[in-house]
């Protein structure tokens, strides 16, 4: 199943045969004082910087989140957004906390967005997809509904079946939503990351839809994180993950050499030129 | 107290400390005192992590073996006196419009294994529903928790609605998450704020001790 999102320039298909496509997830103030104190004062720079930098380290997609205490939402995403649409060419994933910020994003974004997200609670689904599919959009699919995060792999995938049917009622195809299995530590449950790649495999098998996940989530509460975040990523990916949201910088070798082993890298092209650029030879 | 049960459950060895428990069950040793050996385990445990020398999981094991542990000790104790006493009440809630749970569960076991009372109202919990289990319950301490942004505001709207109900002097009110730090505990109007789960025990401690 192809997913294709696009800037005003470029268009990304994501698709199990293609190669892993990457979200860029930096451009998100959740426990970042830098970027909080940029919005804040609408320091812009920074916030070209980090969009340039994780493009160059080879993102496919940005996803854009201003949400920080003491900033306004509605009025300043629109004003991100098209910054972001100056600097760099790539599409962006609105990151909304607020419906209301969401369809000022939609009002000046160019291309076909990506959504981050909607999920099966009540208010998000009846808010979110109404503007999905009048834009459309494409959106990620949270597996939470009102009683939260499942922990069994079994019910994640059942509310990835009630949120497509619901998106479907609302004419948005299936290619147009992007699954997030989501991941909790596997710090304080070690079978975490086996419920995570379960609801992966089932959610691939059953509805074929193209699927991101938080990786980083992984191994919170753990030594050496990055270790495992790159392991369970590549791991992912065999599973059925198409297209990350992720730290690029850190996971993408990683996700070149898994894209490899998975047959997705024609002779070996991308996993050569990533080592190219990571040793500037 | 036995040295050897508590030094088999501070180095994570929990065949051996079961083991040594069921020992120690045999010989007719006071169930109390074989508590307060895995209570000063859990002491050693708390403050390894503290200062990192410890991670996650062995805090969730070192309270897996105490959970084992208390299960054999049980049906031994008086009704009422199953821990020597609770050292007091708190009320743990991941508040509305929040669901992260990781944090406030392994806050929740720290302070059950440290001797509170807990009650845990779960996730996306209304400020009303806080209030009314604080007329219940009667806590000491209530410990808001949440990860996301939204979370300050409805940690703000919980401070408020508990000093207009009348409570605010009733109880203590400590908040968590990923990104809480004194600039936020200040904007919820709280009485501390804590980085991790043995901050909660500790702010507790202090609070209901003194």
């Amino acid at each position: 199943m192809e997913t294709k999102v696009s800037s005003a320039s470029q268009e990304v298909i994501i698709s199990e045969t293609a190669p892993t496509r990457l979200i860029g997830e930096r451009i998100n103030p959740t426990g970042k004082k830098r970027l909080q104190d940029a919005l804040k004062s609408e320091d812009y720079d920074y916030i070209k910087e980090l969009a340039i930098s994780q493009v160059e380290a080879g993102a496919d997609i940005l996803d854009v989140n201003v949400v920080t205490p003491g900033v306004d939402e509605v009025a300043l995403l629109p004003k991100v957004i098209e910054l972001i649409m100056k600097t760099v060419e790539v599409p962006l994933c609105i990151d909304i906390n607020n419906t209301a910020a969401l369809k000022g994003a939609l009002e000046v974004y160019e291309g076909k967005a990506l959504i981050n997200s909607v999920s099966m609670e009540e208010v998000s689904s009846n808010e979110v997809l109404p503007l999905v599919k009048e834009y459309g959009a494409a959106v990620i699919g949270l597996t939470i509904d009102d009683e939260g995060i499942p922990k069994e792999a079994g019910k994640r995938v059942e509310i990835a079946h009630r949120l497509v049917e619901k998106a479907e009622e609302y004419g948005i195809p299936r290619e147009d939503i992007i699954m997030d299995c989501l991941c909790l530590t596997v710090g304080s449950d070690s079978n975490a990351g086996m419920e995570t790649l379960e609801a992966i495999r089932r959610v691939k098998e059953e509805l074929g839809v193209n699927q991101t996940l938080g990786a980083s989530n992984i191994s919170f509460g753990l030594p050496n994180r990055l270790l495992l975040n790159q392991t369970f990523l590549a791991i992912a990916i065999a599973a059925g993950l198409t297209c990350p949201t992720v730290n690029i910088a850190h996971v993408c070798s990683t996700v070149r050499a898994a894209d490899l082993v998975l047959g997705r890298d024609r002779f070996a092209m991308r996993y050569i030129q990533d080592y190219r650029k990571q040793t500037g030879s | 107290m036995s040295q050897e049960l508590t030094n088999a459950m501070a180095t994570m060895k929990e065949q051996e400390a079961i083991s040594i428990a069921k020992d120690l069950i045999k010989k007719g040793e006071d169930p109390l005192e074989i508590f307060a050996s895995c209570r000063a385990a859990m002491e050693i445990v708390g403050s390894r992590f503290e200062k990192n020398e410890y991670f996650l999981p062995e805090l969730m094991m070192s309270g897996e073996i105490l959970r084992q542990i208390s299960e054999l000790l049980k049906p031994l104790m008086k009704e009422g006196a199953e821990t020597g006493g609770k050292a007091g009440r708190v009320i743990i809630a991941t508040v509305q419009g929040d669901i992260h749970d990781i944090g406030k569960d392994i806050v929740v076991l720290m302070l059950d294994v440290n001797g509170f009372d807990v009650l845990d109202l779960g996730i996306d919990v209304p400020p009303a529903k806080i209030i009314e289990a604080i007329k219940d319950f009667k806590p000491q301490v209530v410990g808001l928790s949440g990860f996301l942004t939204v979370a300050f505001d409805s940690m703000k709207e919980t401070v408020e609605q508990i000093k207009a109900a009348g409570l605010r002097d009733d109880v203590k009110i400590m908040i968590g998450g990923g990104q809480i730090d004194e600039e936020i505990k200040n904007y919820a109007g709280a009485d501390a704020y804590g980085s991790d789960a043995m901050a909660a025990v500790n702010l507790s401690k202090n609070w209901i001790g003194g």
